[in-house]
């Protein structure tokens, strides 16, 4: 029989929240985390907003020979990992070694840090590039790093395909359990507030321009103007249900159904493969669309992505059949980190009874028949949710989230 | 229910000494080798002035000036790749399925060369922390984010399955191909375009790997400075390349007559868990890559004819893999062909694995076994048949690669020529 994937711990570190509890709380008050970007001087850009993480020292977690030979990224996944690990409660000297494996999404990699070794070369000379920027660079440093600290030496693995790289790495997580893992360390980072990262994003003409935290990102609203960046993540223990059960571990859910595709015409207006990734989720699931609860929307806030993302849930469940929510836009696009911690909100929600708001958003755009769940936290039994995400130039994945009880 | 299992159709390569799998193969069956002074950046300040360069010539790939303005060299190899790979295999994409086709492409440091020349130009080569978002061309996004590059090749096949790039550093490129097996074996897709790329020879590149001085300082004698295995060897040469894969369902691609290389049979991974760029010399890990991967094929490791070696040139992984070789395959070991094609290609990262398993599948359709190029003067302590200098003609059945690289990552691979039909 093949093993069965559970989430048992989490770890978050987000705009409006370091800690789950902390993070859930604000998430279901409708608290934001968006804010000016204060990791550098952003008055010249034409985006100045973003989720912005205030309070993390990477000295409370990481000694400080790991704190310079890694990324901000890095340091932020390291810390989530330890939370993670902690609520999980999982005696790691108790799996055997090739058991354990870490598979993480990465975006971007690690932007400061590369900027910064850039700069010195151009401005100062080869000589001057340090040992560490072969290391802390590179989208697999992530990984790497968690593999070194908590003794992973499983298979381990680095999935890429920007907001939706998050599910594709859980995905890869429930392989690994599926066929050899006992516990494997998943879920993404991102640390995407440097300069030049930030100009980059630009250039994607996804960035909203507007100037209020509170209404910068608004998915389906008639006055959708693009995202906002942010910056943070989870971390997420997937464990074998059967090994997790036998320590009687508290078990969030389960990873019930996965899928993904891609759409080889982007910008199109529409989007075949999302309906059909869904629908694959649910079968790979074995459930019917009505035995969903909730969903969490990949919500990109650029008018024909929503139209896109609203037509296929319309078209899999029906209009207005599902409660659907996008609690991102009180922390922005988390990019790698993005979707991990979507479905750390989704376990959040399953245990407490609870959809947390889109907040911000206000009347929808035209013709959208979704049924958004806006204002006030919405209380609701909840037991099985589905998480949307896509990647920029045509990636999307979902992937389902049932409560085991 | 037979499990599915996926089989070589298709093979493109680019690599360093000719451009296409045909020229890629005469250059490894010569034993010739492409690494030479670099052209690509004015390398005098650096402590290595090597590399192994692609003669790569963009219009001859068919890509068109626009094309060539917006797309990385790494994507642009890529698309190349895909092509060669594409007509190879002679299946009709048009008629397949789109959502029964998956791509899985490996980079290790994905569009650095644009990312880099960007920098220069927005921030006044280096003078402004903060840059001018007014100087930087509209594909600046997709240079940040490396899913571009399976996403380029995702349009140009038509893929509407599943998609993704896989960045697992030096094994990028074997854990693709792996994972690409993986998503036929597993029913999520019918033909998959897996491979890897990767353009790393520019100076942010050079310069971090001068700072740990990982690559060969040979620069007076750059045809032999890279000598994995031998006594004499004193860094890795940098590389670039790139190399796609067809992959189908074996017993679809039988039923259409499709002219197989070989089959995937095992793979499997493992971390060290000690040190992001070192090794250890027991080469444990390693071992247990391969032991795994030789069971999921189902094959002995007596059958192994020939193991495709990382063979980096590094004093520490090649003592590394060779007790990794040891520890997994026992008295076989000593028996056994081993080689690196990095003593004539060089190591272009992530790359580099993909262009290996395309070596392994030509060793396993002509029969013969590429040689270490350079090893004249064998390490003391690296006491296998590492095939030095001329290429062998062998009757080889089953095939083993491995790579290793930055993280602590190991990865093995199994191919065997393709069985009759069933």
């Amino acid at each position: 029989m093949t093993a069965r994937a559970a989430i048992t711990g989490m770890g978050i570190l987000a705009p409006n929240g370091i800690g789950h509890e902390a993070y859930w709380r604000a998430t279901l008050a409708g608290t934001g985390g968006i804010g000016e970007i204060t990791r550098f001087d952003a008055t010249q850009y034409p985006s100045r907003l973003a989720g912005v993480i205030h309070d993390f020292d990477p000295a409370s977690y990481l000694p400080s020979r790991l704190i310079v030979q890694t990324d901000l990224w890095s340091q932020f996944a390291l810390a989530a990992t330890a939370m993670a690990l902690d609520d999980a409660g999982v005696d790691l000297a108790s799996v055997p070694e090739f058991e354990f494996g870490v598979v993480t999404a990465s975006s971007s990699g690690g932007n400061e840090f590369g900027q910064r070794e850039i700069q010195k070369l151009w401005s100062r000379g080869p000589h001057f590039v340090g040992a560490y920027q072969s290391i802390a660079w590179f989208y697999a440093a992530t990984t790497g790093q968690i593999s070194i600290r908590h003794g992973a030496r499983g298979a381990c693995g680095v999935m890429v395909s920007e907001q939706a790289s998050g599910l594709d790495a859980l995905g890869q997580a429930r392989r690994a359990i599926r066929s050899e893992a006992r516990v494997v360390v998943s879920g993404g980072t991102e640390a995407p507030l440097s300069p030049y990262a930030l100009v980059c994003q630009l250039a994607s003409g996804r960035l909203s321009d507007s100037a209020d935290p509170e209404h910068c990102y608004l998915p389906f609203d008639a006055a959708a103007r693009g995202h906002v960046p942010g910056e943070g993540g989870a971390i997420l223990i997937v464990e074998d249900v059967a090994a997790a059960t036998a320590r009687e571990a508290r078990i969030y859910a389960e990873i019930a159904g996965y899928a993904a595709g891609f759409d080889p015409q982007p910008g199109g207006g529409h989007s075949p493969s999302l309906a059909r990734t869904i629908t694959l989720a649910l079968a790979d699931a074995g459930i019917p669309p009505q035995d969903v609860d909730v969903v969490f929307a990949d919500a990109a806030a650029v008018p024909w992505l929503d139209r896109s993302e609203a037509a296929a849930i319309e078209t899999v469940f029906g209009p207005h059949a599902v409660p659907v929510t996008a609690p991102k836009t009180m922390v922005g696009r988390l990019y790698a980190g993005g979707a991990p911690l979507d479905v750390a909100t989704a376990l959040l929600a399953i245990r407490d009874g609870v959809i947390p708001p889109t907040a911000g958003v206000g009347e929808l755009g035209d013709g959208y028949q979704i049924d958004l769940v806006r204002g006030d936290a919405r209380t609701a039994r909840l037991r099985t949710a589905l998480v949307i995400a896509r990647g920029f130039g045509g990636f999307n994945a979902a992937l389902l989230v049932r409560a085991t009880d | 229910m037979r499990a599915r299992t996926a089989v070589i159709t298709g093979i493109g390569v680019t690599a360093p000494g000719g451009v296409g799998a045909k020229a890629f193969w005469d250059l490894l069956t010569a034993g010739r080798t492409a690494t030479r002074p670099i052209s690509l950046f004015d390398a005098s300040g650096f402590r290595s002035r090597i590399a192994a360069e692609c003669d790569f010539v963009a219009e001859h790939a068919g890509l068109s000036a626009t094309e060539q303005g917006r797309l990385d060299r790494v994507s642009q190899f890529a698309v190349a790749c895909t092509r060669e790979a594409m007509a190879d295999c002679a299946l009709d994409f048009g008629a397949s399925p789109p959502e029964r086709i998956g791509v899985v492409i490996g980079s290790a440091v994905g569009c650095t060369m644009r990312l880099e020349e960007q920098y220069v130009t927005v921030s006044g080569h280096g003078r402004d922390w903060l840059p001018d978002a007014g100087m930087g061309c509209p594909a600046l996004y997709e240079y940040l984010v490396p899913s571009s590059i399976a996403a380029e090749v995702a349009r140009r096949c038509g893929a509407a399955g599943p998609v993704s790039l896989i960045s697992t550093g030096c094994t990028s490129g074997l854990d693709s191909i792996g994972h690409g097996a993986q998503l036929i074996s597993e029913g999520s897709a019918d033909v998959v375009i897996a491979g890897a790329a990767d353009a790393p020879i520019s100076p942010i590149t050079s310069a971090c790997f001068d700072a740990i001085k990982a690559t060969s300082p040979n620069n007076d004698d750059p045809q032999h400075a890279s000598r994995p295995f031998d006594n004499r060897r004193d860094g890795f040469v940098l590389a670039e390349g790139a190399a796609v894969l067809v992959l189908e369902e074996a017993e679809s691609a039988r039923r259409r007559g499709a002219d197989i290389y070989g089959e995937i049979r095992g793979f499997a991974s493992r971390a060290n868990a000690f040190h992001m760029t070192g090794l250890r010399p027991d080469g444990r890990e390693m071992a247990e890559a391969i032991r795994v991967a030789i069971e999921r094929a189902r094959v002995n490791a007596d059958d192994i004819g020939y193991v495709n070696a990382h063979g980096s040139g590094t004093r520490q992984n090649d003592r590394h893999e060779t007790a990794a070789v040891k520890r997994s395959l026992g008295e076989h070991a000593y028996r056994v062909s081993v080689s690196s094609i990095k003593s004539m290609v060089g190591h272009s990262l992530g790359a580099i694995g993909a262009i290996e398993i395309a070596a392994c599948a030509l060793v396993l359709r002509h029969q013969v076994i590429p040689p270490t190029a350079n090893l004249e003067v064998p390490d003391p302590e690296c006491d296998l048949d590492y095939v030095p200098v001329t290429a062998r003609e062998l009757a080889v059945d089953v095939v083993l690669s491995v790579g290793s690289g930055f993280g602590g990552f190991q990865s093995a691979m199994i191919l065997t020529r393709p069985t009759a039909p069933r």
